[in-house]
């Protein structure tokens, strides 16, 4: 018995195998070129000085701030739009929701990068191309990361039990009052996993920043392409990754959504 | 009455913006205007150039066969591991399955970076090793994630009756377990395909330089300004737009339907 237990255990090895070199290593190689530079002999020594550089350079900093402003306006966009939809959607009696559902968070499936094309064809139309950077990003990010924000909301609110919103009504909450007391505290882990699916993408996914604004807005992830492909600063751009997987650790402690939240927003119950 | 016509005017108005982009492109690619605005009256011209373009065609053969081999490759090596998790010790399986969170939490960006400077440790930076590769660490933890929740709704006595009834380990494992959790292995690759044909910045990191998917053309398109030259990237992405609405409705309609039928 315990051999049979064990074969089926070694089916784990490969993929333990696959995540140590292809998951942990890299990640500890980033570690590696975040604080090391290349001393006067071309010799890797150790150093805080891209740490140093990062906080001491007013450009760096400006680009953080304003991408987390980017970011925090997108993601606010999608709640304020999710919300209401997703409620709609979640308490409405109509026979074929789940087909009403599907149209809104078909995008998950098709080419982001198409569809942010597309957008930009449209916004070049209505003149908004070229004009407004800063607009067209956040419409971007809004356009592409919405379907991320509605799907958790809507399987939160739809699970949710209506007995516990008639009691209060029943006990002489009205309207509001049920809203802010009862639906939407029960409804938290949903808001939770749409602003973590949305959050850090936006401050990340610079494909849609640079194809909206022809490519003179600069945000956070795409200041790591640029020290890797532009200016061939490994050891920059890994210090820059190193800010970015703290502030990722930072909102995934304040949003407590180290659970699997983020799956669930991914849909992988969907197909 | 008020508060149902307002519901359906949100819903409407949020569906435009949803669709108003990928409507405009569907509706410009019935003409062979170079710019999207011109209406030069009604043509399949740009499907005919897209079809005979020997360039986007080897493009989109490169996407398609791409996401097969990393969504079958992850399938394998992730319906494997999420099986070892689930029968292995919490010991061990918390630690794997914790690892296995990371590119789903991380930011794709620095798993770009990661691996770009893993493979060029070793000489294999920008082959179709670490490419492939790098697909797999994007798709494989969705398809743990998929298949786990499958494991744990199985009976677990129907494994011990297949043992004692005479079956081997193996056999007990292909028909007795893997037809329980195949649902969850399906899902799993299907996610995996969307994740792959759906990547840019993995990709742009990994590929061989003389590679290129339908997202990374298209990207370097728009940076070097040859979209607006080649009209038929139109064609293209309206009818990649309305294959994938149509292949998503009826796969998610007709699942759905065969749940509802099975209750």
């Amino acid at each position: 018995m315990t051999k049979l237990h064990f074969s089926r255990k070694q089916l784990c090895i490969p993929y333990a195998l696959f995540l140590v070199l292809f998951v942990v290593l890299p990640m500890l190689l980033i570690l590696f070129y975040a604080f090391t530079g290349e001393g006067e002999n071309g010799n890797l020594v150790f150093t805080f000085g891209n740490f140093i550089d990062f906080f001491t350079s007013a450009a760096k900093l400006g680009t953080l701030l304003m991408s987390v402003t980017i970011a925090i306006i997108s993601t606010a966009i999608c709640l304020l739009i999710a919300y209401p939809l997703a409620y709609i959607l979640a308490r409405s009696h109509w026979k074929r929701k789940y087909v009403l559902l599907m149209l809104f968070i078909m995008p998950m499936w098709i080419n982001f990068v198409l569809r942010i094309t597309a957008l930009r064809e449209l916004l070049d139309l209505v003149g908004l191309l070229g004009t407004e950077n800063y607009l067209n990003t956040i419409i971007g990010m809004v356009y592409d990361f919405l379907p991320f924000m509605i799907l958790p909301l809507y399987t939160t609110l739809e699970k949710l039990d209506n007995s516990y919103m008639e009691a209060a009504a029943d006990l002489g909450g009205n309207k509001l009052t049920v809203f802010t007391k009862i639906t939407f505290p029960l409804s938290m882990p949903g808001v939770i996993s749409g602003i973590t699916m949305v959050f850090m993408p936006s401050m990340t996914n610079y494909v849609v920043s640079d194809t909206l604004s022809n490519f003179n807005i600069t945000i956070f992830g795409k200041l790591i392409d640029e020290y890797f492909t532009t200016f061939d600063n490994w050891h920059m751009g890994s210090m820059i990754s190193i800010i970015l997987l703290l502030i990722i650790f930072i909102t995934m402690i304040c949003t407590g959504g180290f659970k699997d939240s983020k799956t669930d927003a991914r849909g992988t119950n969907l197909w | 009455m008020v508060k149902k016509i307002l519901s359906i005017a949100f819903c409407v108005l949020v569906l435009l913006f949803i669709y108003s982009p990928i409507l405009l492109l569907v509706v410009y690619s019935f003409t062979d205007a170079t710019v999207i605005g011109q209406w030069t009256g009604f043509s399949f011209k740009l499907y005919a150039d897209l079809f005979r373009d020997s360039e986007i065609m080897e493009i989109l053969f490169n996407t398609i066969w791409l996401a097969l081999v990393a969504a079958a490759l992850s399938t394998i090596l992730g319906t494997a591991g999420a099986i070892g998790i689930f029968y292995s010790k919490k010991k061990f399986a918390a630690p794997v399955k914790g690892v296995s969170q990371i590119p789903v939490i991380n930011a794709e960006i620095v798993t770009a970076i990661s691996l770009a400077l893993l493979f060029s440790m070793v000489a294999l930076y920008r082959t179709y090793f670490s490419l492939i590769v790098g697909h797999m660490v994007l798709c494989t933890p969705f398809v743990v994630l998929s298949v786990l929740p499958k494991l744990k709704q199985m009976d677990p006595n129907v494994y011990e009756a297949a043992l004692d009834l005479g079956a081997s380990p193996s056999k007990a494992l292909f028909k007795v377990v893997i037809p329980q959790i195949f649902s969850g292995i399906l899902a799993g690759f299907m996610l995996s395909i969307t994740l792959s044909l759906d990547d840019y910045i993995i990709t742009a990191f990994t590929k061989p330089r003389t590679f290129d998917t339908i997202s990374t053309y298209v990207y370097n398109a728009v940076k070097n300004g040859t979209n607006s030259s080649t009209p038929a990237l139109r064609a293209l992405s309206a009818l990649i737009f309305v294959v994938m609405i149509a292949a998503v409705l009826v796969f998610n309609l007709r699942a759905r339907k065969s749940k509802e039928e099975r209750k």
